[in-house]
């Protein structure tokens, strides 16, 4: 990511003065651009290397070490937390996979039938339907925990895995990215096209559009992975067996053990640095779909 | 208990998005309940770790011949819980046992939420000190939960460093700062202690020590003491100590304090029952080197100590089998064994009189095998707990505590103030919420 924006930034800042006159040097690297993002990354990447270097002391050394040096307990740590009540730590890991992996999927196929709808028909009420979307893209997925909890108790789901899982299957972002997407990358010629040889409508969704929307698609799934995985307050209200618990529950739990108990911290950092690695596999693994564009071209313009 | 800002952003989102949906539908339906023989199965939100373990002894045991089987929901504590309790009340679909702190008690009642089971628990009254059992009746006829926890306070101290400093440790809050300036005069890069803004519940608990009552009802109005004469001198003194430089005026809870407290830069801390376990992990290369001793006195003879935590076992009315639960309830709380398997596998201090000095509490705990009449001396003190008064906007007086005191903490600068702003939230809180205040 860096090493593109920092050829960027220059080609697109450097028109004025002294690149008039001679060629821009390819390699030079722009200071101020560079120190910025620099910082950017020391700021986010910071917390990042606490948890991982916490996550390696043991409760001892925790707050009487040096805070960036590795400590001795790792191994130790994660036996702990894979005891801890029968390996519940593993089950929280199982759900948010599962309330994560299986939520976004779906979500991101409500997303594709829907956003694919909005861009390649036009019917009445549709530019409606899509401003509903759009007021729902600003309205905060916190305000309607409660009334989806409330709902979902009148069809007596609460405290089930669907009680998780059927909220976060519409995601008005989701739709919203999707019909941009489609907007963009699906143009209508090609669709006509398939019409002229005869396909029908969910021929043409499924082997024209859908290859051309799967960019759009990756970014929608990986917005809701990440979502759902970091979802607190919908499971928190939702559930209240913690053999259901996602990740982030299940870690709050840990921390708050009423006021005879000591927190577990050395439980909870563990636990908090093996829940981003799934995250941060995920990126690696799905990045090279972002670059997937080969249909791009068509068609002449 | 550790670190409220946390819990407090939890609650505050909770609070928030209930609000928002205030109007959301609030379907009434009254299905009176009676307890009918044949099986029954409860369920119970607790935090309370290693309760399964404990419940395992009542489903093999009384509620196997009863046929009340009780299944555990392990939740996190804090004000988040009693705002999801609320929430699932409002659907109806509250559990039929809750764990839930003194404080909260209030809240719950007013919301409906809890029943009442004064006829259903039998004589649970007399294993209790009066102002335990006290906290759990509000003052009425009913009994709308049963003690389980308490956290009576102390006062807890460096025994080697005031020896070495040749400390005498204080029995009154005057000789209390005398200590911390002599300290000040020998050591002056260590602190007796420090002045933290960062739990509520401490400052409650030296204010109702004090003789403090900051809610109390008079018919159908609710009068708020936040700011009375007994809180304002517990204020005052505080403060002074903070202003002098006499003690410190860092939060608890953070690394720096855990640091503090291991390396000896602070040697005292005010706190309660529950506090080895604290120290075990805040503290660890100190273990055998602390001692307790009752809080100091507002006047020499005095003998009160105020609370700091504890929490009870409530029955809900959503509940469909009360006088079941209830019936758990009284169990978990009053029975021998119960009370020793919560001691041994859930740590908890028992408001249960009698099991203070059960088989469970021979032995201090393990950070102060020195003192081994830890737990006799525990006992005696937890006698002497001053009653309290909690009100059902408690979460609102502790999160303007904390800002409020917070900021007069980190400018050293006038603690009563701070309660003024305090007695004054708490009131337009009440005000607001459709309560009758009493000036």
């Amino acid at each position: 990511m860096s090493s593109l924006a920092v050829q960027k930034i220059p080609s697109a800042a450097g028109t004025t003065g002294a690149a008039q006159d001679r060629p821009p040097l390819r390699r030079r690297i722009a200071l101020v651009p560079t120190v910025t993002l620099l910082i950017g990354a020391i700021y986010t990447l910071l917390p990042v290397a606490w948890v991982v270097i916490a996550s390696t002391k043991s409760g001892r050394e925790l707050f009487s070490t040096f805070t960036f040096l590795p400590g001795t307990g790792f191994a130790d740590n994660i036996r702990q937390l894979s005891a801890y009540r029968d390996g519940v730590y593993w089950k929280w890991m199982g759900n948010s996979a599962l309330y994560a992996g299986l939520g976004a999927l779906m979500s991101t196929c409500v997303s594709a039938f829907s956003g694919y709808a909005l861009a390649a028909y036009r019917f009445r009420g549709r530019e409606t339907i899509f401003n509903v979307l759009l007021a729902g893209v600003l309205m905060p997925p916190i305000i309607l925990a409660i009334p989806q909890y409330l709902l979902l108790a009148k069809a007596d789901l609460t405290d089930s895995y669907l009680s998780v899982l059927l909220p976060q299957i519409l995601s008005p972002y989701g739709v919203y990215l999707a019909r941009i997407y489609a907007t963009a990358a699906v143009p209508a010629d090609v669709v006509e096209a398939g019409r002229m040889d005869g396909a029908g409508e969910w021929r043409i969704f499924t082997r024209v559009a859908l290859p051309m929307m799967v960019p759009g698609l990756v970014t929608v799934f990986l917005f809701q992975f990440v979502a759902v995985w970091n979802n607190f307050l919908l499971p928190y209200i939702m559930l209240s067996d913690d053999e259901k618990f996602p990740i982030t529950l299940g870690l709050y739990t840990l921390l708050e053990q009423g006021s005879n108990q000591p927190a577990l911290y050395t439980l909870v950092i563990t636990g908090a640095f093996l829940a981003v690695i799934p995250l941060i596999a995920l990126f690696l693994v799905i990045q090279r779909f972002w670059s997937l564009d080969l249909l791009s071209g068509a068609v002449k313009s | 208990m550790p670190n409220t800002k946390r819990r407090r952003l939890v609650a505050t989102s909770v609070a928030v998005a209930l609000g928002a949906t205030a109007l959301a539908a609030c379907g009434s339906s009254n299905d009176d309940s009676k307890a009918e023989p044949g099986p029954v199965t409860l369920t119970y939100w607790t935090w309370t770790p290693g309760m399964d373990k404990v419940v395992d002894l009542w489903n093999k045991g009384p509620g196997k011949k009863d046929q009340i089987t009780v299944t555990v929901k392990k939740q996190a504590s804090g004000d988040s819980l009693v705002t999801k309790i609320l929430t699932a009340h409002k659907a109806k679909k509250a559990p039929d046992l809750v764990q839930a702190e003194y404080q909260a008690l209030p809240t719950l009642v007013s919301n409906d939420a809890l029943a009442d089971i004064a006829k259903d628990v039998g004589d649970a009254k007399s294993k209790f000190a009066d102002g335990v059992w006290q906290q759990t009746t509000l003052g009425t006829d009913a009994v709308y939960a049963v003690p389980q926890d308490i956290g009576p306070m102390m006062f807890y101290y460096r025994a080697d460093l005031f020896k070495k400093y040749g400390l005498k440790v204080p029995t009154t809050w005057d000789e209390f700062a005398q200590v911390a300036r002599d300290l000040k005069k020998k050591a002056p890069d260590k602190d007796l202690t420090t002045f933290s803004a960062n739990d509520s519940g401490l400052f409650a608990g030296l204010a109702q020590q004090a003789g403090a009552k900051w809610w109390t009802t008079s018919g159908d109005e609710w009068k708020v003491g936040i700011d009375d004469a007994a809180t304002q001198k517990v204020a005052k003194f505080w403060g002074g100590l903070v202003k002098e430089g006499a003690i410190d005026n860092q939060p608890m809870y953070t690394p720096a304090w855990n640091k503090a407290l291991d390396t000896g830069k602070q040697i005292a801390w005010v706190s309660a029952v529950w506090a080895p376990g604290t120290l075990t992990t805040a503290a660890p290369d100190t273990k055998g080197k602390w001692a307790m001793a009752p809080l100091p006195q507002w006047s020499a003879g005095q003998n009160v100590t105020g609370s700091w935590g504890g929490s009870s076992t409530a029955v809900t009315t959503d509940s469909a089998h009360k006088a079941a639960a209830a019936k758990f309830a009284a169990w978990l709380n009053t029975d021998g064994t119960a009370l020793e398997a919560l001691a041994k596998d859930s740590g908890i201090y028992p408001a249960a009189t009698n099991a203070q000095t059960s088989g469970a509490f021979a032995t201090p705990p393990a950070y102060f095998a020195n003192q081994p009449d830890f737990y006799t001396k525990a006992a005696e003190i937890a006698k002497t707990t001053a009653p309290s008064a909690w009100g059902p906007n408690v979460n609102v007086a502790y999160t303007t505590f904390n800002d409020a005191f917070g900021a007069a903490a980190k400018n050293k600068s006038d603690f009563v103030a701070a309660l003024n702003t305090m007695q004054d939230a708490t009131v337009a809180d009440l005000k607001k919420q459709g309560f009758e205040v009493s000036q």
